[in-house]
């Protein structure tokens, strides 16, 4: 026996000390999930309330239009936000997210209002808001990696919540489910304006 | 014995090597957003004058039937957040308590003689002491937190209590109800007369 049990137990002891001093790399500024960019894009959203409720948002408002509208979000919006990303990594500086409390106010009281924009509208705001959006988005991960990836599962994460909001909105038929959808719009515009307040604060 | 004390200096030495374990530096990520968001929701409902106020204004609502049950819950939270923005941008506006105890007073007054003024007239009431309560919601929020979750947290809950108003409100269909409905509003002017005394006192 070259050593006994207590000098392995300390031997033993010395390697599990070194492993767990091993350095973890660093992620200032780097909000991953370790998942991949995939999951990232997908999570950002889902974490990020500046973008999420004007994506919840949009689909209100293409819900209360109806069908036609909801069909046309569904696909501008994440086109748009990845398009927007696009460009943002490839020249944005990340400026501007001040202006995100305009989304809310803008569609917060169309929803609250109960306007029912013309689909031409509709996509046209879902144009401007997706790219808009991800302009700002893309062009907080511009000097990342992987961008065209994080910015595919943003997307993705936009189109399916435009879906799921849009498919809950349609069929409400009776006045009371009509009437909290816009109570949430007006709680939507009710946040933009206070956001406006902090910028400026 | 002495293969105890061995034991406890071989777990202390692996728990002390576990703080010199290192952890990804996390430089400007977004903390401390739950707590703002439950700041916010517990704002509205951390002060009695508050609550009562806004349950008399679902209470009232409920008294007037449509359009006002679903007038005054989509309006309130849009003017609430523009006396909010005030209270953000530090604009002066003086007797904030008075207002947030008459509203108390003259609210549940309204529900206990079920006045029925032209709703043009009862939004106008209701919004002009929204002012007051954001303000009061703008003015107070706690450094170093998420303006934007905690604008939501104190709109959500602000609109949670109009609808507690609302639900409640409902009983009025029954003759006990209404009666039940008028004991309630005096209590809740009562409740403002003590908040007037208590702002004088």
């Amino acid at each position: 026996m070259i050593c006994g049990p207590r000098h392995r137990r300390s031997i033993i002891l010395a390697i599990a000390l070194l492993t767990l001093l091993l350095p973890v790399r660093a992620e200032a500024h780097l909000p991953t999930i370790g998942l991949g960019p995939v999951y990232d894009g997908i999570f950002h959203l889902l974490l990020s309330p500046e973008d999420l409720i004007p994506a919840i948002a949009l689909a209100l408002l293409a819900g209360q239009r109806g069908a036609g509208s909801s069909r046309r979000v569904l696909w501008f919006l994440p086109v748009a936000w990845f398009v927007g990303g696009f460009t943002g990594m490839l020249i944005g500086t990340p400026r501007g997210s001040a202006l995100t409390c305009f989304s809310f106010l803008l569609l917060g009281g169309l929803i609250a209002a109960n306007t029912k924009p013309s689909v031409p509208l509709t996509t046209a705001l879902a144009a401007m808001l997706g790219f808009f959006h991800g302009y700002l988005n893309g062009s907080g991960i511009n000097r990342f990696n992987d961008g065209a990836y994080f910015l595919l599962g943003l997307a993705l994460a936009v189109f399916v919540i435009v879906a799921l909001f849009t498919s809950f909105v349609i069929p409400l038929r009776r006045q009371w489910a009509l009437i909290v959808v816009r109570v949430a719009g007006s709680w939507i515009a009710a946040s933009g304006l206070l956001m406006l307040g902090w910028a400026l604060r | 014995m002495k293969a105890s004390k061995e034991t406890t200096t071989r777990f202390a030495i692996i728990l002390f090597s576990f703080l010199l374990y290192a952890q990804a530096v996390e430089a400007h990520v977004h903390k401390g957003e739950a707590v703002s968001f439950l700041s916010g929701l517990k704002h509205p409902i951390s002060g009695l004058d508050h609550v009562v106020a806004m349950i008399a204004v679902g209470l009232w609502g409920a008294q007037l039937g449509a359009p006002a049950i679903w007038v005054l819950p989509v309006a309130f939270p849009m003017v609430m957040a523009f006396g909010g923005m005030l209270g953000l941008l530090g604009v002066p506006l003086p007797g904030m308590e008075i207002g947030i105890a008459a509203s108390a007073i003259l609210l549940g007054a309204a529900v206990m003689t079920e006045l029925r003024p032209p709703i043009a007239l009862a939004a106008a009431l209701v919004g002009f002491f929204a002012i007051f309560h954001g303000y009061a919601h703008g003015s107070e929020l706690p450094p170093g937190e998420s303006g934007l979750l905690y604008s939501l947290g104190f709109v959500m809950a602000t609109g949670c209590l109009h609808a507690a108003g609302i639900s409640i409100g409902l009983v009025h269909r029954w003759n006990w109800g209404q009666r039940a409905l008028r004991v309630v509003g005096a209590a809740i002017a009562l409740a403002g007369i003590f908040f007037m005394w208590k702002v004088f006192a």
